[in-house]
Protein backbone atom coordinates (compact mmCIF):
# COMPACT_ATOMS: atom_id res chain seq x y z
CA UNK A 1 0.00 0.00 0.00
CA UNK A 2 1.48 3.54 -1.36
CA UNK A 3 1.15 6.46 1.40
CA UNK A 4 -1.20 8.72 0.83
CA UNK A 5 -0.32 12.48 0.20
CA UNK A 6 -2.25 15.87 0.94
CA UNK A 7 -2.91 18.54 -1.17
CA UNK A 8 -1.05 20.58 1.65
CA UNK A 9 1.89 18.33 1.25
CA UNK A 10 1.83 18.39 -2.91
CA UNK A 11 1.71 22.02 -2.76
CA UNK A 12 4.88 21.91 -0.62
CA UNK A 13 6.43 19.76 -3.55
CA UNK A 14 5.26 22.40 -6.35
CA UNK A 15 6.74 25.49 -4.15
CA UNK A 16 10.00 23.82 -4.03
CA UNK A 17 9.99 22.55 -8.04
CA UNK A 18 9.93 18.97 -6.73
CA UNK A 19 6.19 18.25 -8.24
CA UNK A 20 6.17 15.54 -10.82
CA UNK A 21 2.46 17.15 -12.79
CA UNK A 22 1.60 15.05 -16.04
CA UNK A 23 -0.99 15.86 -18.31
CA UNK A 24 -4.48 12.86 -18.31
CA UNK A 25 -3.18 11.58 -21.84
CA UNK A 26 0.29 11.38 -21.00
CA UNK A 27 -0.98 9.37 -17.12
CA UNK A 28 -3.38 6.86 -19.22
CA UNK A 29 -0.52 5.61 -21.16
CA UNK A 30 1.69 5.36 -18.67
CA UNK A 31 -1.45 3.62 -17.11
CA UNK A 32 -0.83 0.74 -20.22
CA UNK A 33 2.41 0.00 -18.36
CA UNK A 34 2.22 0.96 -14.79
CA UNK A 35 0.05 -0.05 -11.51
CA UNK A 36 -1.98 2.49 -9.65
CA UNK A 37 -0.16 1.99 -6.82
CA UNK A 38 3.50 2.76 -8.98
CA UNK A 39 1.41 6.07 -10.40
CA UNK A 40 0.23 7.02 -6.91
CA UNK A 41 4.44 6.84 -5.97
CA UNK A 42 5.32 8.90 -8.75
CA UNK A 43 2.85 11.69 -10.08
CA UNK A 44 1.74 14.17 -8.01
CA UNK A 45 -0.69 15.94 -9.95
CA UNK A 46 -2.64 15.03 -13.55
CA UNK A 47 -4.35 18.17 -15.33
CA UNK A 48 -6.84 17.94 -17.23
CA UNK A 49 -8.70 20.05 -20.55
CA UNK A 50 -11.76 20.36 -22.34
CA UNK A 51 -12.65 22.99 -25.09
CA UNK A 52 -15.98 22.50 -26.18
CA UNK A 53 -19.31 24.59 -27.02
CA UNK A 54 -20.71 25.28 -23.56
CA UNK A 55 -24.39 27.39 -24.14
CA UNK A 56 -25.01 27.55 -20.41
CA UNK A 57 -22.71 30.31 -19.93
CA UNK A 58 -22.30 33.98 -19.72
CA UNK A 59 -20.74 37.26 -18.39
CA UNK A 60 -21.37 39.90 -15.71
CA UNK A 61 -21.01 43.35 -16.50
CA UNK A 62 -20.47 46.74 -14.78
CA UNK A 63 -20.95 49.91 -17.13
CA UNK A 64 -19.47 52.61 -14.56
CA UNK A 65 -22.24 54.96 -13.50
CA UNK A 66 -22.73 57.98 -16.23
CA UNK A 67 -23.32 61.53 -14.83
CA UNK A 68 -26.13 62.30 -13.90
CA UNK A 69 -26.85 58.88 -13.55
CA UNK A 70 -29.27 55.97 -14.70
CA UNK A 71 -30.98 52.97 -13.47
CA UNK A 72 -30.67 50.67 -16.43
CA UNK A 73 -33.59 48.78 -17.67
CA UNK A 74 -33.78 47.92 -20.80
CA UNK A 75 -30.10 47.40 -22.31
CA UNK A 76 -28.58 46.49 -25.67
CA UNK A 77 -24.90 45.47 -25.93
CA UNK A 78 -24.37 45.44 -29.95
CA UNK A 79 -28.44 45.20 -30.12
CA UNK A 80 -27.93 42.23 -28.60
CA UNK A 81 -30.22 42.14 -25.09
CA UNK A 82 -29.14 41.56 -22.06
CA UNK A 83 -30.33 40.93 -18.65
CA UNK A 84 -30.72 44.47 -17.17
CA UNK A 85 -33.02 42.71 -14.11
CA UNK A 86 -30.34 43.50 -11.80
CA UNK A 87 -28.68 46.97 -9.62
CA UNK A 88 -28.80 50.29 -11.98
CA UNK A 89 -25.58 49.69 -14.24
CA UNK A 90 -24.97 45.63 -13.46
CA UNK A 91 -25.98 43.46 -16.57
CA UNK A 92 -25.62 40.10 -17.43
CA UNK A 93 -24.75 39.03 -20.70
CA UNK A 94 -26.37 35.25 -21.31
CA UNK A 95 -24.00 33.70 -23.99
CA UNK A 96 -26.94 32.41 -26.24
CA UNK A 97 -28.94 35.90 -26.04
CA UNK A 98 -29.62 37.04 -29.71
CA UNK A 99 -29.98 39.52 -31.62
CA UNK A 100 -33.24 38.91 -33.12
CA UNK A 101 -34.13 38.46 -36.39
CA UNK A 102 -30.28 37.78 -36.58
CA UNK A 103 -29.92 34.80 -34.78
CA UNK A 104 -26.29 34.10 -36.27
CA UNK A 105 -25.09 36.94 -33.85
CA UNK A 106 -24.96 36.79 -29.88
CA UNK A 107 -24.32 37.15 -25.99
CA UNK A 108 -21.59 35.03 -26.74
CA UNK A 109 -19.78 37.24 -29.68
CA UNK A 110 -20.29 39.92 -27.11
CA UNK A 111 -18.62 38.52 -24.68
CA UNK A 112 -15.62 37.16 -27.18
CA UNK A 113 -15.28 40.88 -28.50
CA UNK A 114 -15.23 42.09 -24.84
CA UNK A 115 -12.47 40.31 -24.09
CA UNK A 116 -10.47 41.06 -27.65
CA UNK A 117 -11.02 44.98 -26.11
CA UNK A 118 -13.11 45.41 -28.90
CA UNK A 119 -15.57 48.68 -28.57
CA UNK A 120 -19.34 47.28 -28.07
CA UNK A 121 -22.24 49.63 -28.59
CA UNK A 122 -24.22 49.90 -25.65
CA UNK A 123 -27.91 51.20 -25.86
CA UNK A 124 -29.96 51.73 -22.67
CA UNK A 125 -33.18 53.10 -21.58
CA UNK A 126 -35.20 54.05 -18.21
CA UNK A 127 -37.92 55.37 -16.99
CA UNK A 128 -35.76 58.02 -15.04
CA UNK A 129 -36.09 58.05 -10.66
CA UNK A 130 -35.67 60.58 -8.32
CA UNK A 131 -31.95 59.11 -7.43
CA UNK A 132 -31.10 57.83 -11.35
CA UNK A 133 -32.42 60.84 -13.40
CA UNK A 134 -31.33 60.00 -16.88
CA UNK A 135 -33.48 58.41 -19.50
CA UNK A 136 -31.59 56.95 -21.86
CA UNK A 137 -27.66 56.31 -23.21
CA UNK A 138 -25.80 55.19 -26.10
CA UNK A 139 -22.21 55.09 -26.13
CA UNK A 140 -19.37 52.37 -26.67
CA UNK A 141 -17.89 50.68 -24.06
CA UNK A 142 -15.14 47.90 -24.04
CA UNK A 143 -12.75 46.42 -21.52
CA UNK A 144 -10.43 49.56 -20.47
CA UNK A 145 -14.09 51.25 -19.95
CA UNK A 146 -15.92 49.20 -17.53
CA UNK A 147 -15.37 48.08 -13.84
CA UNK A 148 -15.81 44.58 -13.85
CA UNK A 149 -16.21 41.68 -16.23
CA UNK A 150 -16.58 38.92 -14.21
CA UNK A 151 -17.66 35.14 -16.37
CA UNK A 152 -20.30 33.04 -14.31
CA UNK A 153 -21.25 29.79 -16.14
CA UNK A 154 -24.12 27.98 -14.42
CA UNK A 155 -23.04 24.81 -16.06
CA UNK A 156 -19.96 23.54 -17.52
CA UNK A 157 -17.71 21.02 -18.15
CA UNK A 158 -20.21 18.32 -18.11
CA UNK A 159 -18.97 15.05 -16.62
CA UNK A 160 -19.56 13.02 -20.03
CA UNK A 161 -21.91 13.24 -23.05
CA UNK A 162 -24.25 11.34 -25.35
CA UNK A 163 -23.16 10.71 -28.88
CA UNK A 164 -25.98 12.06 -31.58
CA UNK A 165 -27.34 10.33 -34.36
CA UNK A 166 -29.87 10.76 -36.48
CA UNK A 167 -32.44 7.95 -37.82
CA UNK A 168 -34.90 10.36 -39.78
CA UNK A 169 -34.64 11.00 -43.80
CA UNK A 170 -33.63 14.48 -42.89
CA UNK A 171 -31.09 16.42 -42.13
CA UNK A 172 -31.16 17.52 -38.25
CA UNK A 173 -29.51 21.03 -37.22
CA UNK A 174 -28.75 20.46 -33.46
CA UNK A 175 -26.63 21.94 -30.78
CA UNK A 176 -24.61 18.47 -31.52
CA UNK A 177 -23.77 19.86 -34.98
CA UNK A 178 -25.55 19.01 -38.28
CA UNK A 179 -26.61 15.11 -38.09
CA UNK A 180 -26.76 13.50 -41.62
CA UNK A 181 -29.72 11.98 -42.49
CA UNK A 182 -29.99 8.04 -42.45
CA UNK A 183 -27.26 7.80 -39.89
CA UNK A 184 -24.80 9.67 -41.99
CA UNK A 185 -22.64 10.32 -39.16
CA UNK A 186 -22.36 10.18 -35.31
CA UNK A 187 -21.56 13.58 -33.35
CA UNK A 188 -19.60 13.72 -29.49
CA UNK A 189 -18.98 16.16 -28.18
CA UNK A 190 -16.68 15.60 -24.84
CA UNK A 191 -12.43 15.47 -24.75
CA UNK A 192 -12.36 12.00 -23.20
CA UNK A 193 -9.27 10.99 -21.11
CA UNK A 194 -8.46 14.32 -21.08
CA UNK A 195 -11.94 15.69 -19.85
CA UNK A 196 -11.91 17.26 -15.89
CA UNK A 197 -14.92 15.01 -14.51
CA UNK A 198 -13.91 11.75 -16.20
CA UNK A 199 -10.36 12.06 -14.32
CA UNK A 200 -12.23 12.65 -10.52
CA UNK A 201 -15.25 11.18 -11.47
CA UNK A 202 -17.09 10.73 -7.68
CA UNK A 203 -15.34 14.12 -7.38
CA UNK A 204 -13.29 13.62 -4.22
CA UNK A 205 -10.85 16.83 -5.31
CA UNK A 206 -13.19 18.82 -6.98
CA UNK A 207 -15.83 20.81 -5.04
CA UNK A 208 -16.63 24.49 -4.03
CA UNK A 209 -13.59 26.53 -4.53
CA UNK A 210 -11.46 24.47 -7.03
CA UNK A 211 -8.77 26.69 -8.56
CA UNK A 212 -8.94 26.00 -12.19
CA UNK A 213 -7.78 27.20 -15.55
CA UNK A 214 -10.74 29.00 -16.88
CA UNK A 215 -10.80 30.91 -20.41
CA UNK A 216 -6.73 31.54 -20.10
CA UNK A 217 -6.74 32.58 -16.83
CA UNK A 218 -7.24 31.39 -13.15
CA UNK A 219 -10.84 31.20 -12.33
CA UNK A 220 -12.41 28.71 -9.81
CA UNK A 221 -15.06 26.41 -9.53
CA UNK A 222 -18.04 28.44 -7.60
CA UNK A 223 -21.13 25.72 -7.42
CA UNK A 224 -22.19 22.30 -8.38
CA UNK A 225 -23.31 23.12 -12.33
CA UNK A 226 -27.24 23.26 -12.47
CA UNK A 227 -28.65 19.75 -14.01
CA UNK A 228 -25.87 18.02 -11.71
CA UNK A 229 -26.71 14.85 -11.59
CA UNK A 230 -24.87 12.41 -10.06
CA UNK A 231 -27.69 9.48 -10.53
CA UNK A 232 -26.07 7.99 -13.27
CA UNK A 233 -25.35 4.28 -14.25
CA UNK A 234 -21.91 4.06 -13.49
CA UNK A 235 -19.64 1.32 -15.71
CA UNK A 236 -17.15 -0.86 -14.36
CA UNK A 237 -14.74 1.71 -14.37
CA UNK A 238 -16.13 4.36 -12.20
CA UNK A 239 -17.26 6.19 -15.03
CA UNK A 240 -20.97 7.37 -15.63
CA UNK A 241 -22.35 6.78 -18.78
CA UNK A 242 -23.97 9.47 -20.18
CA UNK A 243 -23.90 12.93 -19.10
CA UNK A 244 -24.24 13.33 -15.52
CA UNK A 245 -22.36 16.12 -12.87
CA UNK A 246 -21.52 19.59 -14.22
CA UNK A 247 -19.74 22.52 -12.84
CA UNK A 248 -20.41 26.19 -12.38
CA UNK A 249 -17.55 28.58 -13.07
CA UNK A 250 -16.39 31.73 -12.27
CA UNK A 251 -13.21 33.84 -13.26
CA UNK A 252 -12.38 37.52 -14.64
CA UNK A 253 -13.26 37.46 -18.08
CA UNK A 254 -11.46 40.94 -18.59
CA UNK A 255 -7.98 38.68 -18.20
CA UNK A 256 -9.18 35.60 -20.51
CA UNK A 257 -7.97 35.24 -23.93
CA UNK A 258 -10.09 34.68 -27.26
CA UNK A 259 -8.01 31.65 -27.83
CA UNK A 260 -9.98 29.78 -25.37
CA UNK A 261 -13.62 31.56 -25.35
CA UNK A 262 -14.81 31.69 -28.66
CA UNK A 263 -18.42 32.27 -29.81
CA UNK A 264 -20.05 29.87 -31.85
CA UNK A 265 -23.01 29.79 -34.19
CA UNK A 266 -25.17 26.40 -34.65
CA UNK A 267 -26.91 26.26 -37.74
CA UNK A 268 -30.82 26.38 -37.28
CA UNK A 269 -29.72 26.07 -33.38
CA UNK A 270 -28.37 29.25 -31.87
CA UNK A 271 -25.41 31.04 -30.82
CA UNK A 272 -23.05 28.87 -27.89
CA UNK A 273 -19.69 29.04 -27.00
CA UNK A 274 -16.30 27.41 -26.80
CA UNK A 275 -15.20 27.27 -23.21
CA UNK A 276 -11.74 26.39 -22.29
CA UNK A 277 -11.17 24.49 -18.59
CA UNK A 278 -9.07 22.59 -17.15
CA UNK A 279 -8.67 21.02 -13.70
CA UNK A 280 -6.04 20.03 -11.81
CA UNK A 281 -6.08 16.50 -10.16
CA UNK A 282 -3.88 15.94 -7.33
CA UNK A 283 -3.35 12.04 -6.95
CA UNK A 284 -3.56 12.18 -3.20
CA UNK A 285 -3.75 8.49 -3.12
CA UNK A 286 -4.05 4.27 -5.28
CA UNK A 287 -7.47 5.19 -5.49
CA UNK A 288 -7.06 8.46 -7.52
CA UNK A 289 -4.39 7.27 -9.38
CA UNK A 290 -6.57 4.74 -11.04
CA UNK A 291 -9.35 7.41 -11.62
CA UNK A 292 -6.58 9.46 -13.65
CA UNK A 293 -5.63 6.54 -15.46
CA UNK A 294 -8.54 5.72 -17.17
CA UNK A 295 -8.35 5.11 -20.59
CA UNK A 296 -10.77 6.46 -23.50
CA UNK A 297 -11.27 2.41 -24.23
CA UNK A 298 -12.88 2.85 -20.51
CA UNK A 299 -15.18 5.59 -21.07
CA UNK A 300 -18.17 4.57 -22.43
CA UNK A 301 -21.39 6.59 -23.52
CA UNK A 302 -25.08 6.53 -24.80
CA UNK A 303 -25.62 6.52 -28.80
CA UNK A 304 -29.29 8.77 -28.79
CA UNK A 305 -31.13 9.08 -31.74
CA UNK A 306 -32.01 13.08 -32.20
CA UNK A 307 -33.91 12.32 -35.08
CA UNK A 308 -36.81 10.68 -32.51
CA UNK A 309 -38.88 12.91 -30.13
CA UNK A 310 -37.32 11.36 -26.83
CA UNK A 311 -33.85 10.89 -28.21
CA UNK A 312 -33.81 7.05 -27.81
CA UNK A 313 -30.98 5.45 -26.96
CA UNK A 314 -30.07 3.24 -29.80
CA UNK A 315 -26.74 1.57 -27.95
CA UNK A 316 -23.47 2.37 -26.17
CA UNK A 317 -19.79 2.83 -27.27
CA UNK A 318 -16.95 4.34 -25.88
CA UNK A 319 -14.54 6.72 -26.53
CA UNK A 320 -11.54 4.75 -28.50
CA UNK A 321 -14.12 3.69 -31.11
CA UNK A 322 -15.51 7.84 -30.86
CA UNK A 323 -11.92 8.97 -32.18
CA UNK A 324 -11.16 5.76 -34.44
CA UNK A 325 -13.95 7.76 -36.92
CA UNK A 326 -16.16 4.99 -37.36
CA UNK A 327 -18.49 3.35 -35.24
CA UNK A 328 -21.29 0.55 -35.39
CA UNK A 329 -24.67 0.86 -34.24
CA UNK A 330 -27.22 -2.11 -34.63
CA UNK A 331 -24.29 -3.58 -37.58
CA UNK A 332 -24.45 0.45 -39.42
CA UNK A 333 -21.04 1.62 -39.72
CA UNK A 334 -21.48 5.00 -38.90
CA UNK A 335 -18.91 7.95 -39.26
CA UNK A 336 -17.77 9.69 -36.25
CA UNK A 337 -16.42 13.42 -35.85
CA UNK A 338 -15.81 15.30 -32.61
CA UNK A 339 -17.36 18.82 -31.65
CA UNK A 340 -15.18 19.55 -28.89
CA UNK A 341 -11.55 20.39 -29.70
CA UNK A 342 -8.77 17.99 -28.67
CA UNK A 343 -6.20 19.96 -30.17
CA UNK A 344 -7.18 23.14 -27.66
CA UNK A 345 -8.05 20.46 -24.79
CA UNK A 346 -4.24 19.41 -25.16
CA UNK A 347 -2.97 22.60 -24.84
CA UNK A 348 -4.62 23.76 -21.93
CA UNK A 349 -3.64 20.80 -19.91
CA UNK A 350 -0.19 21.42 -21.05
CA UNK A 351 -0.26 24.96 -19.98
CA UNK A 352 -2.00 24.28 -16.98
CA UNK A 353 0.67 21.46 -16.13
CA UNK A 354 4.18 24.12 -17.04
CA UNK A 355 2.33 26.64 -14.88
CA UNK A 356 2.26 23.59 -11.94
CA UNK A 357 5.41 22.41 -12.47
CA UNK A 358 6.90 26.20 -12.50
CA UNK A 359 5.49 26.70 -8.88
CA UNK A 360 3.11 29.63 -10.21
CA UNK A 361 -0.41 27.51 -9.71
CA UNK A 362 -1.21 26.09 -6.32
CA UNK A 363 -3.77 23.51 -5.74
CA UNK A 364 -6.63 23.99 -3.94
CA UNK A 365 -8.55 21.55 -1.29
CA UNK A 366 -12.65 21.91 -2.10
CA UNK A 367 -14.32 24.19 0.29
CA UNK A 368 -16.94 22.36 0.37
CA UNK A 369 -17.72 19.15 -1.39
CA UNK A 370 -20.61 18.36 -3.54
CA UNK A 371 -23.65 16.34 -2.69
CA UNK A 372 -24.71 13.50 -4.35
CA UNK A 373 -27.87 13.73 -6.36
CA UNK A 374 -30.51 10.91 -7.39
CA UNK A 375 -31.75 12.14 -10.77
CA UNK A 376 -33.59 15.99 -12.13
CA UNK A 377 -36.78 16.94 -12.04
CA UNK A 378 -38.21 17.84 -15.35
CA UNK A 379 -41.05 20.29 -15.97
CA UNK A 380 -44.79 19.38 -15.25
CA UNK A 381 -46.85 21.19 -17.61
CA UNK A 382 -49.80 22.39 -14.40
CA UNK A 383 -52.14 24.03 -16.07
CA UNK B 1 -7.74 18.05 -74.27
CA UNK B 2 -9.81 19.02 -71.39
CA UNK B 3 -10.18 17.94 -67.81
CA UNK B 4 -13.09 18.93 -66.22
CA UNK B 5 -14.63 17.95 -62.63
CA UNK B 6 -18.57 17.42 -62.54
CA UNK B 7 -21.38 16.18 -60.14
CA UNK B 8 -23.78 13.96 -61.92
CA UNK B 9 -27.48 13.37 -60.06
CA UNK B 10 -29.04 10.39 -61.39
CA UNK B 11 -33.06 10.28 -60.95
CA UNK B 12 -34.50 7.61 -58.76
CA UNK B 13 -35.97 5.90 -61.85
CA UNK B 14 -32.66 5.81 -63.70
CA UNK B 15 -33.17 3.82 -66.85
CA UNK B 16 -31.09 1.69 -65.99
CA UNK B 17 -28.19 2.92 -69.26
CA UNK B 18 -25.04 1.80 -68.60
CA UNK B 19 -23.88 5.78 -68.64
CA UNK B 20 -20.46 5.48 -67.41
CA UNK B 21 -19.46 2.69 -70.24
CA UNK B 22 -20.84 5.37 -72.90
CA UNK B 23 -19.38 7.60 -72.11
CA UNK B 24 -16.33 5.67 -72.30
CA UNK B 25 -16.93 3.46 -75.62
CA UNK B 26 -19.27 6.14 -77.69
CA UNK B 27 -17.58 9.35 -76.90
CA UNK B 28 -13.94 8.46 -76.05
CA UNK B 29 -14.00 9.97 -72.70
CA UNK B 30 -11.40 9.51 -70.02
CA UNK B 31 -13.29 9.08 -67.05
CA UNK B 32 -12.43 8.56 -63.91
CA UNK B 33 -14.48 8.18 -60.86
CA UNK B 34 -14.03 9.94 -57.44
CA UNK B 35 -17.05 9.58 -55.44
CA UNK B 36 -20.35 7.38 -56.30
CA UNK B 37 -23.49 6.75 -54.11
CA UNK B 38 -25.61 5.06 -56.54
CA UNK B 39 -28.52 3.06 -55.62
CA UNK B 40 -31.41 1.35 -56.76
CA UNK B 41 -34.61 3.33 -56.56
CA UNK B 42 -33.02 5.98 -54.68
CA UNK B 43 -31.68 9.95 -56.47
CA UNK B 44 -27.86 8.77 -56.87
CA UNK B 45 -24.65 11.11 -56.92
CA UNK B 46 -21.64 10.33 -58.98
CA UNK B 47 -18.44 12.95 -58.56
CA UNK B 48 -16.33 12.70 -61.56
CA UNK B 49 -13.70 13.59 -63.77
CA UNK B 50 -13.71 13.85 -67.80
CA UNK B 51 -11.37 13.77 -70.00
CA UNK B 52 -11.89 14.76 -73.39
CA UNK B 53 -11.52 17.39 -76.32
CA UNK B 54 -13.82 20.31 -75.64
CA UNK B 55 -16.14 19.32 -78.32
CA UNK B 56 -16.25 15.63 -77.01
CA UNK B 57 -17.18 16.47 -73.62
CA UNK B 58 -19.95 18.92 -74.79
CA UNK B 59 -21.61 15.76 -76.83
CA UNK B 60 -21.28 13.73 -73.48
CA UNK B 61 -23.18 16.30 -71.30
CA UNK B 62 -25.74 16.64 -74.18
CA UNK B 63 -25.75 12.52 -73.95
CA UNK B 64 -26.21 12.64 -70.29
CA UNK B 65 -29.24 15.22 -70.50
CA UNK B 66 -30.68 12.98 -72.97
CA UNK B 67 -30.94 10.39 -70.36
CA UNK B 68 -32.17 12.88 -67.64
CA UNK B 69 -29.31 12.81 -65.67
CA UNK B 70 -28.15 15.98 -64.55
CA UNK B 71 -24.75 16.93 -64.87
CA UNK B 72 -23.18 20.14 -62.90
CA UNK B 73 -19.23 21.34 -63.62
CA UNK B 74 -17.31 21.96 -60.48
CA UNK B 75 -16.12 25.63 -60.96
CA UNK B 76 -16.13 26.44 -57.22
CA UNK B 77 -14.19 26.11 -54.91
CA UNK B 78 -14.40 26.09 -50.62
CA UNK B 79 -11.56 28.18 -49.23
CA UNK B 80 -11.90 28.48 -45.09
CA UNK B 81 -9.82 30.47 -42.71
CA UNK B 82 -6.97 27.91 -41.11
CA UNK B 83 -5.70 31.23 -38.81
CA UNK B 84 -8.81 31.12 -36.76
CA UNK B 85 -9.93 27.54 -37.07
CA UNK B 86 -10.08 25.54 -33.47
CA UNK B 87 -10.30 22.32 -34.82
CA UNK B 88 -13.48 21.10 -32.92
CA UNK B 89 -14.09 18.50 -35.90
CA UNK B 90 -17.76 20.18 -36.36
CA UNK B 91 -17.43 20.07 -40.47
CA UNK B 92 -15.66 16.67 -40.79
CA UNK B 93 -19.35 15.59 -38.99
CA UNK B 94 -20.81 16.56 -42.44
CA UNK B 95 -18.36 15.71 -45.00
CA UNK B 96 -18.97 12.76 -46.60
CA UNK B 97 -16.57 13.47 -49.53
CA UNK B 98 -13.82 12.78 -47.18
CA UNK B 99 -12.03 16.35 -47.63
CA UNK B 100 -12.43 17.30 -44.44
CA UNK B 101 -10.99 14.97 -42.01
CA UNK B 102 -9.43 15.18 -38.30
CA UNK B 103 -5.91 13.68 -37.92
CA UNK B 104 -6.06 10.99 -35.43
CA UNK B 105 -2.53 11.95 -33.81
CA UNK B 106 -2.45 15.48 -34.14
CA UNK B 107 -5.89 16.29 -33.67
CA UNK B 108 -6.49 19.00 -36.09
CA UNK B 109 -8.22 19.35 -39.56
CA UNK B 110 -6.78 18.50 -42.30
CA UNK B 111 -8.42 19.55 -45.49
CA UNK B 112 -7.84 18.07 -49.13
CA UNK B 113 -9.25 20.31 -51.70
CA UNK B 114 -8.78 17.63 -54.36
CA UNK B 115 -11.54 15.44 -52.63
CA UNK B 116 -13.63 18.44 -52.03
CA UNK B 117 -17.45 18.06 -54.20
CA UNK B 118 -18.22 21.53 -53.25
CA UNK B 119 -21.48 20.18 -51.43
CA UNK B 120 -21.38 23.57 -49.59
CA UNK B 121 -22.34 21.70 -45.99
CA UNK B 122 -19.27 22.84 -44.08
CA UNK B 123 -20.46 26.35 -45.11
CA UNK B 124 -23.38 25.88 -42.29
CA UNK B 125 -21.80 23.09 -40.29
CA UNK B 126 -18.79 25.28 -39.42
CA UNK B 127 -19.86 27.04 -35.96
CA UNK B 128 -16.93 29.90 -36.59
CA UNK B 129 -18.50 30.13 -39.98
CA UNK B 130 -14.99 30.19 -41.42
CA UNK B 131 -15.82 28.28 -44.88
CA UNK B 132 -16.81 30.11 -48.01
CA UNK B 133 -17.01 29.60 -51.41
CA UNK B 134 -14.44 30.62 -54.12
CA UNK B 135 -16.38 31.32 -57.36
CA UNK B 136 -12.92 31.07 -59.19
Amino acid sequence: MTKKRTVEEINEKIRSGKAVVLTAEQVSAMGREATPAEIAERVDVVTTGTFGPMCSSGMFINFGHTNPPMRMERITLNNVPVCAGIAAVDAYIGATETALPHDEYGGAHVIEELIAGKDVLLQATAKGTDCYPRTEVKTYISKETVNEMIMFNPRNAYQNYNVAVNSTGKIKHTYMGTLLPAFGNANFSTSGELSPLLNDPEMRTIGVGTRIFFGGTTGYVAWHGTQFNTGKPVNKHGVPVGNSATLALIGNAAEMSTRFMRAAYFEKYGVSMFVGVGIPIPVLDEDMARRVMVRNSQIETNIMDYGSPDHDILGRTDYQSLYSGEITVNGMKIRTAPLSSIKVAREIAEILREEITAGRFLLTEPVEHFQKTSGLNSLEIRL
Amino acid sequence: MKSRRFVLTFPPDATGEPITYNLIKKYDIMVNIVKADVSPGKIGHLVMEMTAPAKVLKEGMAYMQKQNVECVPIDRTITYREDLCIHCGACSAVCFAGALTMNRKTAELSFEPEKCVVCELCLTACPLKLFSIDLG
